[in-house]
């Protein structure tokens, strides 16, 4: 059984603007929560503070409690890195690190944690595995990682992600740079991976969000709009401007 | 499948002027490559008579003896690449650390006073660097450094004999001191030029800084730091004024960097005006041709590092 995340009284700044106002929500354990809202709403921001990447862009600036279990990130004397070593993220760009080789790219978690020789090239193969990506690299695992498609660098990412066993899973739209093939790929992934993990996925395709979500918060200018079962965001939603947004009437 | 440009180009009323710039550029593009080739020309041309002499013995050969009409330039050579890479050893790490300081850990207020005095050391011209290597470098060196270097690692060769100040060593601190700015400026320009995506794929790991630096930056900016040295040893290998002035000038060749050495450039600088007969200023000629030889050999050789060290896990995308 994987954690959950409790998000309370969060808000994010860059400089003097307020991107995030006291934002409250739980995140379950095991499921999949997708954040939905127009450009500029601020979902990355916020998938940004669950691993406390937000602070590292100059006057980037957060307050508020995250729990994961029932340590809060935010507390003092939390060490960022060990954070971000229990929770993984995935870029809406893909991102292996092009003078690597595949392999290495899966391994480079498992190599800052000190992982001994022989573990890693098992833990390097179960995570290719776990990203549906072995079957398509298994014989070239040598080769570059920047010589993969679009949607296989992507999966590679998440393999690195996975490599270290994180506790959550943060997705930055995951899918919006792939073609549609290589994006249903990501979203099988998803549905299946949530049997180990927590994972929360940042979406600006709100039929995405419906086909893989099991929770959905819309997110509005800041705020937190609305938050539910995907179900009922998308059939029954109780505030206007959901309604408004997931009929398409803005965003 | 790319498309290749030319075969798009539009039929448009205007196609003159591309043309026309295309050939412009072209004839600036190929001055360069006239020039160079003009140059080698010369220089073969100016060291005939040497080259016709002493044959391939001019470079193994370390006795410089213009009274008895005997030229070898193996003491010069050994001086440029001795300095250059004593330069470059301790340049490269402060600079990569200066690079590394700015672009990962300065605060904004400290970035620029920083970034704007590290330019500025590349402004300074080099015969005042080298009245400074001659007044306050080497005198330091003779009752500062040779010293701590003589009692704790007078086992090693390269530190024995006598504290003159004046030598190899002090050439290559000067040398290390006029070609970090231009090191530093470049790796900064390199490492600033690492995606922003990349960071945070090492950050989001779990890296700490030193962990992101090793993991994301470092890699992905090799080939432009590999880059930033060879323009600092470009300038290494050149540089004459400062070199002169603190080398010694001595044509011999001594494992200890505290003798006195001598290089290429010096040589030629010092010894032009001096040149009374038509076989030695054919000589200093072919040092010239060989200092060229040199640069280009170097720089030859850290292209096919790079093309090795890229081609190794080189992709096929793109």
């Amino acid at each position: 059984m994987a954690q959950g995340m409790e998000i309370r009284n969060l808000s994010a700044w860059y400089g003097s603007q307020q991107v995030l106002k006291e934002i409250n929500l739980p995140v379950s354990p095991n499921q999949v929560t997708a954040i939905i809202g127009p450009s500029g709403c601020g979902k990355s921001t916020f998938v940004r503070t669950l691993n406390r990447l937000h602070e590292i862009i100059p006057g980037a600036r957060v307050s508020g409690q995250v729990f994961l279990g029932e340590v809060d990130l935010y507390a003092p004397g939390v060490d960022p890195v060990s954070i971000r070593r229990r929770i993984g993220m995935v870029f809406q760009k893909p991102n292996p690190f092009p003078t690597m080789s595949i392999f290495e790219n899966a391994a480079a978690g498992l190599r800052l944690n000190g992982v001994d020789k022989r573990r890693l090239a098992e833990q390097v193969e179960k995570s290719l595995k776990l990203a549906a990506l072995w079957d398509e690299v298994s014989n070239r695992l040598g080769q570059s990682g920047a010589a993969l498609s679009g949607g296989q660098q992507q999966r590679l990412c998440l393999a690195r992600a996975l490599a270290v066993s994180p506790e959550i899973l943060l997705m930055d739209e995951p899918a919006s740079a792939l073609d549609p093939a290589a994006t249903l790929k990501i979203e099988d992934l998803i549905r299946e991976l949530k049997k180990e993990y927590t994972i929360i996925v940042v979406t600006h395709n709100m039929q995405q969000a419906a086909r893989v979500a099991d929770q959905t918060a819309f997110f509005l200018n800041g705020e937190l709009v609305e938050y539910g079962p995907s179900s009922e965001i998308f059939t029954r939603p109780k505030d206007r401007r959901t309604e408004d947004y997931i009929t398409g009437r803005f965003g | 499948m790319t498309i290749r440009p030319n075969l798009i180009r539009p039929q448009s009323s205007h196609q003159w002027q591309d043309q026309s710039f295309r050939l412009l550029t072209l004839v600036f593009a190929l001055a360069m490559l006239g020039l160079v080739g003009l140059m080698v020309l010369e220089l073969l041309q100016g060291s005939w008579l040497s080259l016709l002499r002493f044959g391939w013995s001019f470079l193994t050969d370390a006795d410089w003896d213009p009274v008895f009409e005997n030229f070898g330039a193996l003491p010069f050579l050994y001086g440029t690449l001795i300095s250059s890479l004593l330069a470059l050893s301790i340049a490269l790490p402060v600079s990569l650390g200066i690079a590394l300081f700015l672009t990962e850990i300065a605060p904004q207020w400290l970035y620029r006073p920083i970034s704007f005095v590290v330019e500025l050391l590349a402004a300074i011209p080099s015969v005042v660097y080298g009245l400074w290597g001659l007044f306050v470098l080497a005198p330091w060196v003779r009752t500062h450094l040779q010293p701590v270097l003589s009692r704790f690692f007078g086992y090693l060769p390269f530190f024995q004999g006598p504290a003159l100040g004046v030598g190899m060593l002090s050439a290559g601190l000067i040398l290390a001191v006029m070609i970090t700015p231009i090191v530093t400026a470049i790796s900064r320009e390199v490492i600033m030029a690492v995606p922003t995506s990349q960071r945070e794929a090492a950050l989001a790991l779990g890296a700490t800084r030193w962990e992101m630096i090793r993991l994301a930056i470092l890699p992905y900016a090799r080939s432009g730091l590999l880059g930033a040295v060879l323009l600092g040893l470009g300038r290494a290998l050149g540089e004459t004024m400062a070199v002169t002035m603190v080398i010694g000038n001595r044509p011999e060749i001594a494992i200890s960097l505290f003798a006195p050495g001598y290089s290429m450039a010096s040589v030629i600088a010092n010894e032009f005006s001096e040149a009374t007969y038509a076989l030695y200023l054919s000589a200093l000629m072919e040092i010239g041709l060989l200092l060229f030889g040199v640069t280009m050999l170097l720089n030859f050789l850290a292209r096919l590092m790079l093309w090795r060290l890229t081609g190794a896990v080189a992709g096929t995308r793109e």
